[in-house]
């Protein structure tokens, strides 16, 4: 027998494996790993769990623990006493503030029975870039997101809906004219002729025709509207006077149990319970009297209409009247001052005649301009096929910051791809032209560009421009988001390996079609963390504007403190402001981490 | 006979403006040229027939007369009766001031965090993400008013500082007083000093000479004579000279233990005598000059003495300060992680202990990631700076772009010569971190 034979003693089967030593897994070796380490470690693990202790045994019942019933501060902090027994009211948060003021930190002044129309516009928003942000949707959402630029503006200010209509046909009449051009033409003159057309269009033929229509649709209901408004006014008095039976108890109720607060609180009894029950009174009385004003507010426009369409005929006749003696004051002028427009405009040597005849032309000129506009107005009114206009002053809270935001957001990142393409390219001038910009507008702060926005943009334009506030300074924020999302893009640009390029080159394609089809995909691709921070930047910068005086949330929160009712609420507000910009700022990075993952390719 | 011929020269022809690539480069650049040109020359004849009708000519003359108005946190003399461009230098001076305290304060607060949220210790930096996302997802004006109306409603007033019982009291050492209306510290004073420099005497400002004339004190007397544009206190010119040339000789000592390692391998120790050369000169010189410091005092309603810091310039200050921060935190620890594994690990097989790791190895390498974007930071914070009119601290945006605005109507001034200070300062700095850069670049083959 050879020894290999004897295989007695090697071990034919494995070990089986024994778990690993109990204080190396599961949490206990989680801890041990991860807090306990080393003695340092341990100091910091105690020391930090220690720290988060105490913030939050203090925090957790300020915030939980909160008082949501109140119409005051002084209220609140009766509240808080009574409840928690000593007079250290700032154990707990007073979110009464937030309970009543809720509504106008959301959408300021903007009417309550319109809030829908923001709610729908934020609706269709998400479904408009939905097909941007998920992939495998029916193509067929393409057309909503095509339709939203023109939809949400009108669901948010109102007004005619020729209005969306008429811009969208600048679109229709450009592609249609591209069209026709480029076969005839090449494809460059096609883009320019389509560009000019659908200018020319917006700029000289869009307003007026879509106020034409309005017009004539006004022309045509005159008659009926008065009858209208004749069986309406009734109805509508007979509405106030329900309203008013509504407010008149609710108010008596309130002021009863004010009665008994003042009664309690005197006496030094208990009035929590009192505060609970009132608040909910308190609200609704305030919702039902802005309900009742605003039922007076239509009745006001009502009465006015009627009495403004009975007075049609003479207004008109007058007009006429005016329109000729206006006519007849302005051919009468002195050559020296025949063309002004302004009194201020007069040269220091014309005489003093020639001046009162100027003032006399200008004030039959003016009071023409007026009357026109009025019965133009009344036109407008009674013609209105759409929504009820609101006015953008009445704008604010959190929609302000949204809405300046999203339209930020939107513009400018297709100029930010322009302008990076601009800064990267060979043409001399144009390089340099996009980099004087960029330079320019990263240079300065955000506030002086809202300066400009406020107090100087109507100086840049042709003397009586007017345009709305909120435009003006939608057009600063886009344009500063836009320099800042140029250097992110250009950045995505240069690290694109210049193969790509050359790649592009080699299969023929021409500057926008490599462009399209190989270097922005990559690029852009690449940018993401930058376009998003950006983005995450520019809606927080929204809050800027309440420095200029637009009633933002951050607005709205200074306004509220200075209310004798609020005054001293600082945390509850801010701490509120602070949770609503979180919540969106941190799930705007969160998605573009998913973004990230989903678009990753490489390895 | 000829086989090779030219091709056929093409004449030039209109159309090649737009369809030959030799050409059509420079069309598009004239079209871009003379484009920008036509809406500048709109924009600027605009202006001028909109500024003609308001009566406002295009000057900056309004810059000399008085300002009118009183400036509470200074750093050079100033009152009502001084000009709008002094109103302005003033302004100019605060924005410089809370930039850069900001930047200190942000840069080790952001380099603090940032290594914290790298810990192996799980507490601390899920900590440090706190402080991170926290700062980072709200808005840098909540954060500013917050600390402002936080601090006017909780600090107390100095009337609580007063009686038997006071309800507040002083902090370190009865010391430091934080109050409502920011916080008072001591100031260094000298028994001994040297006095002030006057600078561009015949630039003086009346109301200077007029408190100079007031003083008994010689010194004052003698250098104000002439009280210039502003005065540099002598004092403290000689001690930073002092340490700054005490500072240089410790470092000619440590090339000099450098040179010895060198040579035989072996690093004396040095550290006492560079403490020792820094520490000395500088403490002898301040005994020379009688350095004391003067404690903050309730006298009357307020405090007298001592350093005064408004609220409006801490609340501004600590706000972007720990808004930065987390900026810069995650500039840090992605600089860090930007070092591959590799470099630890072979510092690691040569021997170096974690700390020589982290200066000698990781950190000079993470320098390069972390620091343009740590520029850009910086700049970020001195244009957030300007959200100071919020709080109500004079800054540049302050002056030039409120009050100085508001009064007297130019606002097409004001604005320019406001973009024009942020524009210079952005470029100055950028130009110098710029070098900086170049110069600690990676020199590369």
């Amino acid at each position: 027998m050879s020894v290999t034979n004897d295989q007695s003693y090697v071990r034919t089967e494995m070990l089986t494996e024994q778990s690993p030593p109990s204080t190396n897994v599961g949490i206990i070796g989680w801890v041990r790993a991860n807090l306990f380490s080393s003695p340092l470690n341990i100091f910091l693990s105690l020391l930090a769990i220690y720290a988060i202790y105490s913030v939050l045994v203090f925090i957790l019942p300020w915030v939980f623990g909160g008082v949501w019933n109140a119409t005051s501060l002084t209220e609140c902090r009766i509240v808080i006493a009574e409840a928690i027994g000593d007079s250290n009211h700032a154990a707990r948060a007073c979110w009464g503030v937030i309970h009543e003021r809720f509504w106008q930190l959301m959408y300021g002044f903007y009417p309550s029975d319109k809030y829908w129309r923001p709610n729908l516009a934020l609706i269709m928003l998400f479904v408009a870039i939905a097909p941007v942000l998920f992939n495998g949707l029916p193509k067929k959402m393409l057309l909503i997101s095509l339709a939203f630029p023109f939809v949400a503006p009108w669901l948010l200010w109102g007004g005619a809906i020729w209005t969306p209509l008429m811009a969208f046909m600048g679109f229709v009449i450009g592609f249609v004219v591209h069209k026709f051009a480029s076969k005839i033409a090449g494809s460059l003159v096609g883009i320019i002729l389509g560009v000019v057309s659908a200018l020319l269009w917006w700029l000289l033929f869009s307003s007026a025709a879509s106020h034409g229509i309005s017009h004539m649709i006004g022309a045509s209901r005159m008659s009926g509207e008065v009858a209208r408004l004749e069986t309406a006014i009734p109805l509508q008095e007979a509405e106030i006077a329900r309203h008013q039976t509504i407010v008149d108890p609710l108010d008596k109720q309130v002021v009863e149990i004010q009665e008994k607060i003042d009664v309690a609180v005197s006496a030094k009894q208990p009035v929590a319970d009192l505060i609970r029950t009132k608040t909910p009174l308190y609200l609704t009385l305030g919702s039902a009297s802005s309900d009742l004003s605003k039922e007076n507010d239509t009745l006001n426009v009502m009465k006015g209409r009627l009495s403004a369409i009975k007075a049609l005929p003479e207004d008109e006749a007058r007009l006429q009247q005016l329109m000729e003696e206006a006519v007849a004051a302005r051919t009468a002028l002195p050559e020296s001052v025949a063309k002004l427009t302004d009194l201020k405009e007069v040269k220091a040597d014309t005489s003093s005649e020639d001046n009162k005849l100027l003032e006399a032309a200008l004030k039959i000129e003016g009071e023409r301009n007026s009357l026109q506009s009025n019965i133009e107005t009344l036109y407008q009114d009674v013609g209105l096929v759409g929504l009820a206009p609101v006015k953008s002053r009445d704008f604010g809270g959190l929609m302000l910051a949204i809405l300046l935001g999203i339209t930020g957001i939107g513009l400018s990142f297709p100029l930010g791809i322009v302008l990076a393409l601009g800064r990267l390219s060979d043409l001399m001038i144009v390089k340099s032209l996009c980099v004087g910009f960029i330079e320019f507008i990263r240079g300065v702060p955000l506030i002086t560009l809202l300066f400009v926005a406020s107090v100087l943009l109507n100086y840049f334009l042709p003397k009586g421009t007017e345009f709305d506030i909120i435009l003006r300074v939608m057009i600063m924020i886009t344009i500063f988001a836009a320099a800042y999302m140029a250097e992110v893009i250009r950045g995505g640009l240069a690290a694109l390996p210049k193969g790509q390029y050359e790649a592009a080159d080699a299969l023929g394609l021409d500057y926008w079609q490599a462009q399209r089809l190989i270097i922005m995909p990559q690029a852009l691709k690449i940018s993401i963390p930058g376009i998003v921070s950006t983005f995450i930047g520019l809606f927080k910068d929204t809050t800027l504007v309440s420095i200029i005086a637009l009633l933002d949330i951050l607005g709205w929160a200074k306004t509220i403190q200075a209310t004798s009712d609020w005054n001293g609420v600082i945390w509850e507000l801010y701490g509120f402001i602070a949770f609503v910009f979180f919540i969106f700022c941190f799930s705007m990075s969160r998605y573009s981490m998913y973004l990230e993952r989903k678009l990753q390719t490489g390895h | 006979m000829t086989t090779l011929t030219d091709p056929p020269k093409a004449s030039f022809r209109l159309s090649m403006l737009l369809y030959d690539t030799r050409y059509r480069s420079t069309t598009i650049q004239v079209v871009a040229l003379m484009g920008f040109m036509l809406g500048a020359a709109w924009l600027i004849n605009n202006v001028a027939v909109n500024l003609a009708l308001a009566g406002k000519p295009f000057t900056f003359g309004f810059l000399d007369d008085s300002s009118g108005y009183d400036i509470n946190q200074k750093l050079i003399e100033y009152n009502s009766q001084s000009s709008h461009l002094r109103a302005a230098v003033v302004g100019l001076m605060n924005t410089l001031l809370v930039a850069v305290m900001g930047c200190i304060l942000a840069t080790v607060l952001g380099v603090i965090i940032g290594v914290l949220r790298l810990s192996s210790n799980w507490v601390i930096s899920r900590l440090a993400a706190v402080y991170v996302e926290g700062f980072r997802n709200v808005p840098v004006l909540l954060w500013i008013v917050l600390i402002m109306v936080a601090m006017s409603h909780s600090a107390p007033q100095p009337k609580d500082f007063r009686g038997e019982d006071p309800s507040a009291t002083m902090k370190i050492f009865d010391s430091v007083a934080i109050t409502n209306r920011g916080i008072y510290f001591p100031e260094p004073l000298f028994s001994n000093g040297l006095g002030d420099m006057a600078m561009f005497p015949e630039h003086s400002t009346e109301s200077c000479e007029a408190y100079a004339a007031q003083s008994d004190d010689a010194k004052v007397i003698k250098l104000a004579k002439s009280c210039g544009s502003f005065q540099i206190s002598l004092d403290l010119v000689a001690i930073a000279s002092v340490f700054i040339a005490s500072l240089m000789i410790s470092k000619l000592i440590a090339n000099r233990a450098t040179q010895i390692q060198a040579d035989t391998g072996v690093r004396p120790t040095v550290w006492y005598y560079r403490l020792g050369v820094v520490a000395i000169p500088t403490i002898i010189t301040l005994w020379i000059l009688g350095f004391y410091l003067g404690y903050p005092e309730l006298k009357g309603f307020n405090f007298q003495g001592g350093t005064y810091m408004r609220s409006s310039l801490l609340a501004l200050w600590i706000a972007l300060s720990l808004y930065t921060g987390a900026f810069i935190a995650e500039i840090v620890r992605a600089g860090i992680m930007a070092i591959s594994k590799g470099q630890s690990e072979a510092a690691g097989a040569l021997g170096l202990r974690s700390g020589r790791t982290m200066r000698l190895v990781i950190l000079p390498q993470a320098m390069r990631v972390i620091f343009p974007p740590l520029i850009s930071q910086y700049l970020n914070l001195t244009k957030n700076s300007s959200l100071a009119i919020a709080v109500g601290y004079m800054d540049v945006t302050g002056t030039l772009g409120g009050i100085t605005l508001n009064q007297t109507g130019r606002e097409m001034e004001t604005i320019l010569l406001l973009m024009a200070c942020y524009l210079i300062i952005s470029l100055i700095v950028s130009t110098v971190m710029n070098a900086y850069n170049e110069r600690t670049k990676l020199k590369e083959r």
